[in-house]
C-alpha cells in the first residue's frame, strides 16, 4: 500500500522577523485533498504558518517542502503561483468592480475571462458584478475572496479566519464549497480561532502556541 | 514582461479613473501650487517668463511625490498585496506597468500646470510649445525613479515622509536638467544636450527599476 501524498512537510521551521521569532521550530506533515483547521490564540502563529506555507515569508531555519518546492532552495515566486490566498482583510482592488477584478486576476494569469460570470454565480454574487468591491458587505467581499480562488484553482487553499465576519448562511457556504474543493482533490489550510463548528467535513485541527504546535488531532 | 507592464497599467489607470483623485485633487492642488508660487515671488517677478520654469518644476516635484505615494496606495491592504503576490505576476512587468501609469498621470498634469505657467505666469507660449517634448521625457523619467524609490520607501506601507529625503538625490539632476531645456527652449537655445541627459536618465532608471523592482517587493 502507498504512502498518501504530502503537500506540506516541515521540519523545525522557524521564521525570524527583525529577530522576533514568529515560528519557534514547526514539524507537521500534511496530506494532499484534506482539510487542516490551524487553531490557536492570537499570536500563536497561525498566520505566520500560513504565509510560510505560501512563500511568502522567508524559512530563517529549519527545511521545508511545501507543494514539492523547497522553502530553502526553491522559487518562492513558483511557490506562490501554486496556492491561493483569502484573507481575513480584503483580498482585491476595492475601486474596482467585482467583474474587473477577477478580470485582472484571470488576465494575470492567462487564463480565457468567460470563466468569471460562472464563478460569480457560483459564489452568489451575479447579481453584484459591476459593484466597486468597496461596495460590498463584509460577507459579500469573502465571497469576493472564493470567486477569485474558484477562478485560479490552485493546489493549495489557504486562508486565514475564512469565517470572521461571515453568518450562519455564510458559514455553511463556505464548509461547503470547501467540501467541494477537497473532493476535487486540492488541499484546504484554514486558520480559525477555533475548532470548526461543522465535523462533517473531518478536519484534522493542529493547535499552535507561542509559534509551535500543541496539538494535531484528526 | 510587456504583457504584465500592460495589465498594471491599465489597472492603475482605471482606479485612478474610477476614484477622480487626480481629477479633484492632483490638477486643482497642482494649480493652486502655482499661483502660491507666483504670489510668493511677487507681481514684478511672478509675470518674469525666466521664473516660469523653475516654478513649473518645483510644482511637477510636489506633484510627483503626491502621486508616488498614491501609486503605492492603490495596491491596497496587506490582503491584496498578498493575494497579488500569489499571482506570481513578474516583477519587472509590474514595475514597467506603475511606471508608465504614472508617467501617463504626469503628462497629463504636466500639460496643465504647463498651460497654467503659461496663463498664470505669463510664460512664452510657444517657448513652451518647444519645452513639451523634453517636458514629457523628464516626466517619464520621474516616473521611472519614483515608482523605484516609491517601493524602496515602503510600498505605501512605510513612512510617507521617507520619501522625499530618498528620492532627492534621484530627482535633482532631472529637475535640474528640465528647468535647463525649459530656459533654453524659452530663450532660444540649444536643447539637444539636455534631450540626451533626459534620455539617458530614463533609459538608466527603466532599467535599474527592471533589475531590481522584485528584490525591493521581496524586501
Amino acid at each position: 500500500m502507498s504512502s498518501p501524498t504530502l503537500v506540506v512537510e516541515l521540519s523545525d521551521a522557524v521564521v525570524l522577523v527583525d529577530g522576533f521569532p514568529l515560528l519557534s521550530g514547526v514539524t507537521l506533515e500534511l496530506e494532499t485533498g484534506t482539510l487542516n483547521v490551524v487553531t490557536g490564540a492570537n499570536g500563536a502563529g497561525k498566520t505566520s504558518l500560513l504565509r510560510l506555507l505560501g512563500g511568502l515569508v522567508a524559512l530563517s531555519s529549519g527545511s521545508g517542502v511545501v507543494s514539492g518546492v523547497d522553502l530553502r532552495t526553491g522559487d518562492r515566486r513558483d511557490l506562490r503561483r501554486r496556492v491561493g490566498w483569502l484573507g481575513h482583510e480584503g483580498s482585491f482592488y476595492d475601486d474596482l468592480s467585482a467583474k474587473e477584478n477577477l478580470t485582472f486576476a484571470a488576465k494575470a494569469l492567462g487564463r480565457p475571462t468567460d470563466e468569471i460570470a460562472r464563478v460569480l454565480d457560483r459564489v452568489g454574487l451575479s447579481s453584484r458584478t459591476d459593484t466597486p468591491a468597496k461596495r460590498l458587505s463584509a460577507g459579500q467581499r469573502r465571497r469576493l475572496g472564493l470567486a477569485w480562488l474558484l477562478l485560479r484553482r490552485p493546489e493549495t487553499w489557504l486562508l486565514d479566519e475564512p469565517y470572521a465576519t461571515l453568518d450562519d448562511e455564510g458559514r455553511t457556504f463556505f464548509d461547503e464549497l470547501i467540501g467541494d474543493v477537497i473532493r476535487s482533490g486540492a488541499s484546504v489550510i484554514v486558520s480559525a480561532h477555533d475548532p470548526l463548528r461543522s465535523n462533517a467535513l473531518s478536519p484534522r485541527t493542529i493547535t499552535l502556541a507561542g509559534g509551535l504546535v500543541v496539538s494535531d488531532r484528526s | 514582461m510587456i504583457r504584465t507592464a500592460l495589465l498594471v497599467a491599465g489597472k492603475d489607470l482605471r482606479i485612478e479613473r474610477r476614484s477622480r483623485v487626480l481629477l479633484w485633487q492632483v490638477l486643482p492642488f497642482g494649480v493652486m501650487a502655482l499661483v502660491l508660487s507666483g504670489l510668493a515671488l511677487g507681481p514684478a517677478h511672478a509675470g518674469n517668463s525666466s521664473a516660469g520654469p523653475g516654478l513649473f518644476y518645483l510644482v511637477m516635484l510636489l506633484v510627483t511625490l503626491l502621486m508616488i505615494n498614491r501609486s503605492q496606495v492603490i495596491e491596497g491592504s496587506s490582503g491584496t498585496r498578498t493575494s497579488v503576490a500569489t499571482l506570481g505576476l513578474d516583477p519587472a512587468g509590474v514595475f514597467l506597468g506603475k511606471a508608465l501609469a504614472l508617467a501617463v498621470e504626469l503628462w497629463i498634469t504636466g500639460v496643465v500646470v504647463l498651460a497654467g505657467a503659461v496663463l498664470l505666469l505669463h510664460t512664452a507660449l510657444v517657448g513652451s510649445a518647444e519645452a513639451l517634448p523634453s517636458v514629457l521625457v523628464i516626466l517619464a523619467a520621474l516616473a521611472a525613479a519614483g515608482t523605484l524609490y516609491g517601493a524602496l520607501s515602503g510600498g505605501g506601507q512605510g513612512p510617507a515622509t521617507l520619501l522625499p529625503v530618498l528620492s532627492f538625490p534621484a530627482f535633482a539632476p532631472l529637475l535640474i536638467a528640465g528647468e535647463r531645456s525649459y530656459s533654453d527652449a524659452l530663450h532660444g537655445g540649444s536643447l539637444w544636450q539636455w534631450w540626451l541627459i533626459s534620455l539617458v536618465a530614463l533609459v538608466a532608471y527603466l532599467g535599474i527599476g527592471i533589475l531590481l523592482y522584485g528584490v525591493l517587493e521581496e524586501s
